[in-house]
């Protein structure tokens, strides 16, 4: 059996007897490798063993339970069970209407909330053939949306790191998502849940000096970002731990339907920003950040990561362009009295919010409480990919792929 | 002994310290002390359910920093933990876990509910289904943050209120009523 593991030429004695330990990038794979071979060599097929992960374990992010069959130290299987926070959200809509939604969306991805509202308050306006929005609303939600998906990407770049076990990222990543955060609460008085979209303008213009504060926040944070990519992402131990696990092929993806930057973590180039443009997206200009396989095959998980980091600074870009650009005017000129589309209409929207599509689904009966919301949520998609990217790893890496996908349990469980 | 703790402090100053601090009494009542260390090392249990709990993470990262209170040394098993912190919407399907998780805590144990949904089903209230209304309704609760999510310094005013409930515990008094 040992001789099996040693067959791959990674660790050998030398002429003088010391132990040569290979420690190449892609030693880890190796190492994979040898583990496969020398358990499938010495005939071990053992008991399958059973284990539960979750719902109360401290890397599942929030209360998913996966059951995981394991041979040995090696992955056989993976089944994740949900619905521990499944908090009703479709049954909801059914009650209340249209605008008092707008809170229930908050709760669903709560990383970004500003994405969800943004999500279904297009839907409702596509239903009602609300088309003409003063520009500085538009211009407002860009920013928001933007910054809301710097706030979620630092939150999943920071916990990620912390699954690989990397503890100061996450403080560093905090202190930056804080400042956002400020600026969040200025605007809409909420540090997290926000309800600030509203079904045809927003809930309060920027205060003065806003747009400048942002700025300024901007020229501090890019700096910050050069200091994070040079603490976790270019650190050795980190590659080591991420660059060679869950490797998801492009096919796969796009055959899962996994969408944001699990799927541009694969290398395919698919945003909707710039695919299907909404708001006035198509005015700005950024790219669209794919895997590239830079320390390991693409579409591991350091590639997932590397396309959040490299998300941020593309929003960053997005956010130059629109502060500067936003003018004058009311917004709320156009948010409608009643919102009453007439029976029988539906319509579905969707948007790129930061772990991915975000599709919403509504069909009205005539009154102000929609007959019926359908949310197509990322996270739901992207947790069926669990399976495919651990299968045949070792239990150990189960942790980091799941920080990969980064999912958020209230838009999995709705 | 002097020697040994401060070497490098100078010789007359060490002269005017020289048995000033050494073989000293402190009387206290068992009471006191032992609520005292009770209250300074509150270690919660990682345990987020929803929204609140990344209000929870942030309470305890760079800004807040839980730690000042003693209360950051978050444990990953309820084993090892005094202070279960209840964050996020309890489900129905989460209950009976949340059950045994505050069943396999020793005592002394507590809870802080955080958040309208932990405290009585928040915005959940009228329509959810699959929300308990509160999770008082399976475990005892000591403290109430209320927020939607609460700020994370409404969770630390909510750990200062369990910490002014914990000086006033006596323990005769709870060994007797457990007796009883």
């Amino acid at each position: 059996m040992f001789n099996n593991i040693f067959k791959k030429q990674r660790y050998y004695f030398d002429s003088e007897g010391l132990l040569v330990v290979d420690m190449s990038p892609s030693s880890a794979v190796h190492y994979q490798e040898a583990v496969q071979a020398a358990t499938q060599d010495a005939g071990f097929s053992g008991e399958d063993m059973v284990i539960n992960f979750g719902p109360q374990h401290p890397s599942t992010h929030g209360v998913l339970r996966l059951e995981v069959v394991l041979e040995g130290e090696l992955v056989k299987k993976v089944t994740p069970h949900l619905g521990y926070l499944h908090r009703n959200f479709e049954k909801h809509a059914e009650y209340i209407p249209y605008n008092e939604i707008v809170p229930y969306t908050d709760r669903l991805d709560y990383l970004a909330a500003m994405n969800m509202n943004l999500g279904y308050v297009l839907a409702v306006e596509k239903l009602l053939g609300l088309t003409e929005l003063p520009e500085r609303v538009e211009y407002i939600r860009v920013i928001c949306a933007e910054f809301n998906r710097i706030a979620s990407h630092l939150m999943a770049i920071g916990t990620f790191g912390l699954d690989a076990g990397a503890i100061t990222p996450f403080l560093w990543a905090f202190r930056d998502r804080e400042k956002i955060l400020d600026l969040f609460e200025w605007l809409s008085g909420a540090r997290m849940l926000y309800n600030y979209i509203w079904v045809g303008g927003v809930a309060r213009d920027l205060p003065d000096g806003w747009v400048e504060k942002a700025k300024e926040f901007l020229d501090y944070f890019e700096p910050m970002m050069v200091e994070f990519n040079n603490l976790l992402t270019h650190n050795h131990i980190f590659i080591e731990r991420t660059a060679h696990i869950g490797i998801l092929p492009a096919d796969v993806a796009i055959n899962y339907a996994a969408t944001g930057p699990v799927l541009r973590g694969s290398g395919v180039k698919w945003d909707l920003r710039r695919d299907q443009p909404y708001s006035i997206y198509d005015r700005f200009e950024f790219d669209i950040p794919v895997g590239e396989g830079m320390y390991g095959p693409v579409g591991s998980a350091f590639d997932r990561y590397w396309v959040r980091i490299r998300e941020i600074e593309e929003s960053v870009k997005i956010l130059r362009q629109a502060l500067d650009q936003i003018p004058e005017g009311d917004v709320f000129e156009a948010i409608p009295r009643k919102i009453r589309p007439p029976a029988g209409k539906e319509a579905y929207f969707r948007s790129e919010a930061p772990r991915g599509e975000i599709g919403f689904y509504i069909r009205s009966n005539g009154s102000d409480i929609p007959d019926r919301v359908k949310c197509r949520s990322s996270c739901f998609v992207n947790i069926s990919l669990i399976d495919e990217i651990s299968r045949g790893q070792l239990v150990a890496d189960l942790v980091i792929n799941i920080g990969s996908i980064d999912i958020v349990l209230g838009e999995v469980d709705r | 002994m002097a020697d040994s703790i401060q070497p490098y402090l100078p010789e007359e100053i060490k002269a005017i310290y020289e048995g000033r601090y050494g073989d000293n009494v402190i009387i206290t009542s068992v009471d006191k002390i032992l609520n005292w260390a009770k209250l300074s090392s509150l270690w919660p249990m990682t345990f987020g359910l929803a929204c609140c709990a990344i209000e929870m993470m942030a309470a305890s990262a760079s800004r807040f920093d839980i730690d000042r209170f003693g209360a950051g040394v978050f444990r990953p098993s309820p084993r090892q933990s005094d202070l279960m912190i209840v964050a996020g919407t309890v489900t129905m399907k989460m209950a009976d876990r949340i059950k045994v998780l505050y069943d396999q805590m020793p005592e002394p144990k507590y809870v802080i509910a955080m958040g309208s949904c932990a405290t009585c089903g928040g915005p959940y209230w009228k329509h959810g289904y699959h929300v308990l209304k509160g999770v008082d309704q399976i475990v005892p609760v000591d403290v109430y943050v209320p927020g939607c999510p609460p700020r994370p310094e409404a969770l630390l005013d909510g750990l200062l209120k369990l910490q002014q409930k914990i000086r006033r515990e006596s323990h005769i008094r709870r060994k007797f009523e457990a007796s009883v």
